[in-house]
């Protein structure tokens, strides 16, 4: 009874404020991930050899620097030279360079198993390169990359938890900072899990429907 | 004819799979050293027929007897019949990691507890039978589909079995691949070994068969040595079957 | 003081930290495939209760951020079963079910794709189930996996560096204490980052010289009869 009612007074409003800033973390770094990572993707199929290189390092990179030391660089690395971000706007730079690398692999492996003969067939009948990657290539591209960009979302909702590393209090940090006030770790953390589970499992339903929805025969 | 003159007794098999009935009472015997050829239009439960000999499907009803004793109902004991009957299939199912001799020699060193050395002399006594000695340090997928079935075959007479079921062995062979197979599947039949095939090769059925059995709704329609079949005027179904294939046929 | 004095004073310190890293991700591994594989052959050839436990299980552990059973673990399970463990262990441990959870699913799908014709051969020759798939489907599910398997250590490695927050003195945890301690800042983690992208490349190549080692001539995923 004690659990319940710590639960409803304590942990429910605290969390929802944490859910808030973990949904605004979210909803702001996924559309630009994307954007980014089809811009990537792009430019390492199509850029010239220069671009190419440079979004190959970008990728690679921004893959293999683990994200948690990612955000210590943007929010301790930073101000010596000047720019200080905040924790927030920190987070979002840092999920957003790491978010686009991972789309930006998934997305050029698309572009990559869209044929040949499209880009041909497009250009043959009159359309520039600019204009056949933008309406036959990319449609088909983007569609095939559905289910790796959807799994890349689904990592944004856990991975936007280490921002509480940089001091947002987003709902991990809320969770945590409940849990040592008042010493009620088992249930704060577990209350925690069943949130975060509920995110995941909601928005991998969601994304198989929009799996579902955009097949395209074959 | 007493019991045991028949190597393999199959009584009143059913089958079905979900609401249609494949196999509805099928019945037949088999003394040693015969080759029984199955044939029939496709779909009529032939090859289903064969994987209950032997299990691999489990028959609704009916009795399947090996040497006087029961296959069926045999629980783990099955395995120690499967060893006694051995088994080609339509598309070979060579395990794709192991060589040629090592597919030839894996079950007499896993099941029959052989030690190495003399698995494999067996198994190269197996694959020297079927000409693929030269091949034995090959996987499946460097050989052709004749060679890999020949191996296959290789494979299930490594076990020394009583009886040999083969399940449509050559089609899904090329028409040049298939002769090689069917040759020592002849060679086979000539040396005494039991054979039950299900089989479209009219030629290798008329020549080599002792009994020819031919099937359709999933019962046995019409059986006979294939002198008989061929001309007796009673077998109507049968011979129209087999007209069809008469251009094609060797 | 400039940064790479401070490098190669504090170098010892740092390759500590570089074992232990390595420590964590060879030991969470571990844990994934010991535990990981049989969830597989149980979710393939289990009955319905256990593949049921492994499907909740496997939901778990994948849909929780790893911060948050750092947490859950160190401070609420451990120390409410009365465990005191050292955060290395919490960790390693932590990473390996979690590992569990995602080869299993690597090694379930590898299992599924080998056809059925090879177990029915191996039946028909009068092996028992559990022969035919230790010696005909394992080995061949094995080699299925590898590639997909392998993208599980960098994505440990990454992950390696949050045990930071339960205090492990891995890579990322030294790398920071020098930085407070010296208050050089991008130098350090950049170094830092590069170390990471390193070893990433470092075990890739190694599991990619050991494909070429196990490779089979014409047998890959999609390849078996």
């Amino acid at each position: 009874m004690e659990t319940i009612a710590f639960l409803v007074d304590i942990i429910i409003p605290a969390f929802w404020n944490g859910l808030l800033v973990t949904l605004a973390l979210i909803a702001v770094t996924a559309p630009i991930g994307l954007a980014l990572g089809i811009a990537i993707a792009c430019g390492r199929v199509y850029g010239g050899k220069f671009l190419s290189r440079f979004f190959q390092g970008y990728t690679i990179f921004f893959k293999g620097c683990p994200l948690l030391l990612l955000l210590f660089i943007l929010y301790f690395g930073l101000p010596p030279y000047g720019i200080t971000l905040s924790p927030f706007v920190a987070s979002i730079i840092g999920f957003i360079l790491c978010n686009s690398a991972y789309n930006s692999e998934y997305i050029r492996g698309a572009i990559l198993s869209v044929k040949e003969g499209q880009l041909t067939a497009a250009k043959a009948l009159g359309m520039t390169r600019n204009q056949a990657i933008r309406f036959v290539v990319l449609p088909q591209a983007l569609r095939r990359a559905i289910p790796g960009i959807s799994n890349e979302f689904i990592y944004l909702i856990k991975y936007s938890s280490l921002a509480y590393m940089i001091t947002v209090i987003e709902l991990t940090g809320a969770g945590k900072l409940i849990a040592t006030k008042y010493f009620a770790y088992n249930e704060t953390f577990f209350a925690l899990a069943v949130v975060y589970l509920a995110l995941v499992t909601i928005t991998t339903f969601g994304a198989n429907a929009i799996e579902r929805k955009f097949a395209i025969p074959g | 004819m007493s019991e045991s003159e028949f190597i393999l007794k199959v009584e009143d098999i059913h089958k079905s799979f979900g609401s249609s009935e494949v196999l509805k009472g099928v019945s037949f015997n088999v003394k040693k050293g015969e080759t029984i050829c199955f044939i029939g239009p496709s779909g009529t439960g032939k090859s289903t027929l064969l994987r209950c000999i032997n299990q691999l499907t489990i028959p609704d009803s009916g009795r399947v007897l090996l040497n006087g004793e029961e296959v069926t109902h045999a629980g783990s004991k099955i395995n120690h019949f499967r060893q006694k009957i051995g088994m080609v299939f339509q598309n070979f199912y060579l395990f794709d990691h192991l060589t040629a001799v090592r597919n030839v020699e894996i079950a007499l060193i896993k099941v029959k507890g052989m030690n190495a050395k003399d698995a494999r002399e067996k198994a190269m006594t197996e694959l020297r039978q079927v000409g693929m000695a030269d091949w034995a340090d090959h996987y499946p997928a460097e050989l052709s589909g004749g060679q890999a079935q020949r191996v296959s075959i290789a494979r299930a007479l490594a076990m020394d079995p009583d009886v040999m079921l083969f399940d449509e062995p050559t089609s899904a062979l090329d028409p040049e691949l298939t002769r090689e197979v069917l040759e020592v599947m002849k060679k086979l039949a000539q040396q005494g070994m039991t054979m039950l095939v299900v089989t479209h090769e009219m030629g290798f059925a008329c020549s080599v068969a002792n009994q020819i059995l031919f099937m359709e709704h999933g019962i046995i329609k019409e059986q006979g040595s294939p002198q008989v079949l061929l001309n007796d005027p009673k077998f109507e179904r049968c011979k129209a079957f087999i007209g069809q294939f008469r251009e094609y046929s060797q | 003081m400039d940064p790479l004095t401070i490098l190669i004073d504090w170098f010892p310190y740092l390759l500590t930290g570089i074992f232990i890293t390595v420590g964590l991700v060879a030991v969470a591994l571990i844990i994934g495939v010991v535990l990981g594989l049989p969830m597989a052959l149980g979710q393939v050839y289990g009955k319905l209760p256990l593949q049921s436990a492994i499907s909740v299980y496997v939901w778990f552990f994948r849909g929780l951020p790893v911060l948050v059973l750092l947490f859950l673990f160190y401070f609420g399970i451990f120390p409410g079963l009365g465990l005191d463990l050292p955060a290395f262990v919490v960790g390693a441990v932590v990473l390996g079910l979690r590992g569990a959870a995602y080869q299993s699913q690597i090694f379930r799908g590898a299992i599924q794709s080998i056809a059925e014709g090879q177990m029915t051969a191996a039946r028909s020759l009068g092996m028992s189930r559990t022969q035919a798939i230790r010696s005909i489907i394992l080995p061949q599910a094995m080699r299925v996996a590898l590639p997909g398997w392998s993208n599980e250590y960098p994505e440990i490695l990454t992950e390696s560096s949050i045990c930071y927050a339960i205090g492990v003195a891995e890579l990322l945890t030294r790398s920071s204490q020098i930085v407070s301690q010296t208050y050089v800042t991008m130098p350090i983690y950049l170094a830092c980052a590069v170390i990471f992208i390193l070893l990433s490349y470092a075990g890739t190549s190694l599991i990619q010289r050991l494909e070429k080692r196990i490779a089979i001539p014409g047998f890959g995923p999609g390849n078996s009869s």
